[in-house]
């Protein structure tokens, strides 16, 4: 399945795997704070009585 | 329409919760099918051997990392000018986003080329740290300015010459869409939140205040 990477594998593996990982920790971090600061903002407005715009 | 209306948070939250789930479907679409493509289904280069592959990724992830600087010096340049909050806002959510795709070019840039000669890539490597950060858009053009050392030449030409090959290309072009994709559709979500944000301070500074 995997191609032959012959002696660069570890520089194409290596790419593909930085990749991924710097990506998915950017995109969880992005939808973490915005579950965070949707919630605290949601809570304020039910306390003040106000809605979301 | 003027395209001012979109400075309007209220104007910009219902547009981009509309986009939103579009931006995301096709984002994921373009790298999923770029990235296997170019990984699995495409040759070995005769110079290059496997690394070839690396280019899915470094040269997206680079022109990003510059374009991202361009789009954050347009954002606050109309900050600056006519003080609309979503461009501040959004510049601010551009960077994160910029800062890790420069991280993916330069690790990708230095595994690619570190191969041949390790001390010359370390040499570019540092370099471009240095001089990208403070200029950053001097890096589009470190592919000429290195192009008869470590660095080939330009990947993207109109010099059919020059240009990248066919079977290399189309995957090539769908990597660059799903991360230009992945970039607009971060600052967008990452944009929201800020105004979130924003708005959650304006209403917890006025609870303060009562």
């Amino acid at each position: 399945m995997l191609p032959d990477l012959g002696k660069y594998s570890f520089a194409v593996l290596g790419s593909y795997a930085a990749t991924v990982l710097l990506i998915v920790a950017l995109v969880g971090l992005s939808f973490w704070q915005r579950a965070r600061v949707k919630r605290a903002l949601a809570e304020v407005e039910a306390r003040q009585g106000k809605t979301d715009g | 329409m003027s395209i001012w209306e979109y400075a309007n948070p209220k104007r910009f939250m219902q547009s981009s919760a509309w986009a939103l789930p579009w931006m995301i479907g096709l984002t994921v679409l373009c790298l999923v099918v770029g990235l296997v493509w170019g990984f699995f289904f495409t040759p070995d280069d005769y110079k290059q051997g496997s690394t070839v592959k690396i280019i899915y990724l470094h040269v997206p992830s680079a022109m990003m990392a510059i374009n991202a600087w361009v789009m954050m010096l347009v954002a606050s340049l109309i900050w600056i000018v006519r003080r609309h909050h979503v461009s501040a806002l959004a510049a601010k959510a551009a960077a994160p986003v910029g800062l890790t795709f420069t991280l993916i070019a330069l690790a990708t840039g230095a595994l690619w080329q570190a191969i041949e000669d390790p001390d010359t890539a370390a040499d570019l490597t540092a370099i471009l740290c240095l001089v990208g950060s403070v200029f950053a858009l001097l890096s589009r053009y470190a592919v000429n300015f290195w192009n008869q050392g470590l660095h080939q030449g330009a990947t993207l030409s109109l010099d059919k010459e020059e240009n990248i090959s066919d079977v290399f290309w189309l995957p090539l072009l769908i990597c660059i869409a799903g991360f230009v994709l992945l970039f607009v559709t971060l600052v967008l979500m990452r944009t929201r939140t800020e105004i979130r944000a924003r708005r959650l301070q304006a209403l917890l500074a006025r609870e303060r205040v009562a």
